[in-house]
């Protein structure tokens, strides 16, 4: 069966409607078939929609995202509460360790991001995993400072990843390889992402399942649970009518 | 092919870029692409080091390989049917 590759992490310009369609185009001509787009947290149904209805033209799915920045775990928890309902993919960047842990133990929580330039700013240990694989969060990987970082600030980013996503993998906690890119120069093909996280030594299989599988169960698990037929987690509307 | 060798060169060091044994087969300006040898152990690296360039003499840039075949001729005949 063909691979269905999804890129989590693109952030346009949303301002500038020729550059995203320029970006949504090029995914599409990359081999992508689903990508989300970062939108602001008060953004309105009527961009997300006008962003859909051009990556409709370009025959590429897309799905919204949401980045949490949060300073403190109630500030994480006041946002999923008012925003989980409202997009499909929720990421949180975590600057702290308090908020890295809120982040992992949450069942709100998609994706879990950390600072690529600051390497004190990454609280993805052995403690982290294990919240992390009781819950739904997988541990998201961006490509972009891999491409634009060079000398020590990459060594420094790829020793840490290296030792991430060992810890990932050992706690079953699934990883996601995204772009992170605003601008179509750094967008890449997804095996060549892929290829990418043999730098930080992901096997081959593992880096492909970052690209297609892993983030694919992530929108399928979101979008059943955000359909109208949901009720709680387990239980779900599958007919209606007076025959049921 | 600079900038092939110079990525190389940066992630993997002399060493490694000595085990890729990089040749350029063939360059088409037009439709703009290239085909490049490369060793069959060294496949995983040249395909990273690939991905890893930004710039091409100062101007942004990006590679992506199209296609991977055992010969030339396999390759041409993967190329055109992946052009029509």
């Amino acid at each position: 069966m063909k691979k269905i590759y999804a890129d989590l992490h693109l952030c346009p310009n949303l301002r500038d409607l020729e550059q995203a369609s320029n970006i949504i185009k090029k995914a599409s001509m990359l081999g992508y078939r689903l990508i989300a787009i970062t939108f602001p947290l008060n953004a309105k149904e009527e961009e997300i929609d006008k962003i859909r209805s051009i990556s409709r033209e370009h025959k590429i799915d897309l799905a919204s995202r949401v980045d949490l920045k949060p300073r403190t775990p109630k500030e994480l928890i006041y946002n999923l509460r008012k925003l989980r309902r409202r997009f499909e993919i929720i990421a949180v960047i975590c600057e702290s360790k308090t908020v890295a842990r809120q982040a992992a133990k949450d069942r709100r929580v998609d994706l879990l991001n950390f600072s690529s330039i600051n390497p004190h700013g990454r609280f993805f240990d052995a403690a982290e995993a294990e919240l992390a694989s009781k819950a739904l969060a997988s541990f998201e990987i961006d490509i972009k400072p891999l491409l634009t970082l060079e000398g020590p600030a990459r060594v420094r980013l790829l020793s840490s990843l290296r030792r991430e996503t060992a810890t990932a993998q050992k706690f079953h906690v699934p990883i996601v390889i995204s772009s992170g890119v605003s601008e179509k120069f750094l967008m890449r093909k997804p095996r060549d992402m892929a290829a990418l996280a043999a730098l930080f030594d992901l096997d081959e299989f593992s880096a492909i399942e970052a690209v297609s599988k892993n983030p694919m169960q992530i929108i399928k698990r979101n979008r059943e649970n955000l359909s109208p037929r949901f009720i709680a987690p387990g239980i779900k509307i599958i007919r209606k009518g007076k025959d049921c | 092919m600079d900038a092939v060798w110079s990525a190389v060169s940066k992630l993997y060091g002399e060493y490694g870029a000595s085990q890729t044994g990089l040749t350029l087969i063939n360059y088409d300006m037009e439709k703009g692409f290239a085909i490049i040898r490369t060793t069959h152990i060294a496949i995983k690296m040249v395909r990273t080091a690939l991905a890893s360039i930004t710039k091409v003499r100062d101007k942004p840039a990006a590679v992506h390989v199209l296609t991977v075949s055992g010969t030339i001729k396999a390759l041409y005949k993967k190329l055109e049917n992946r052009l029509l």
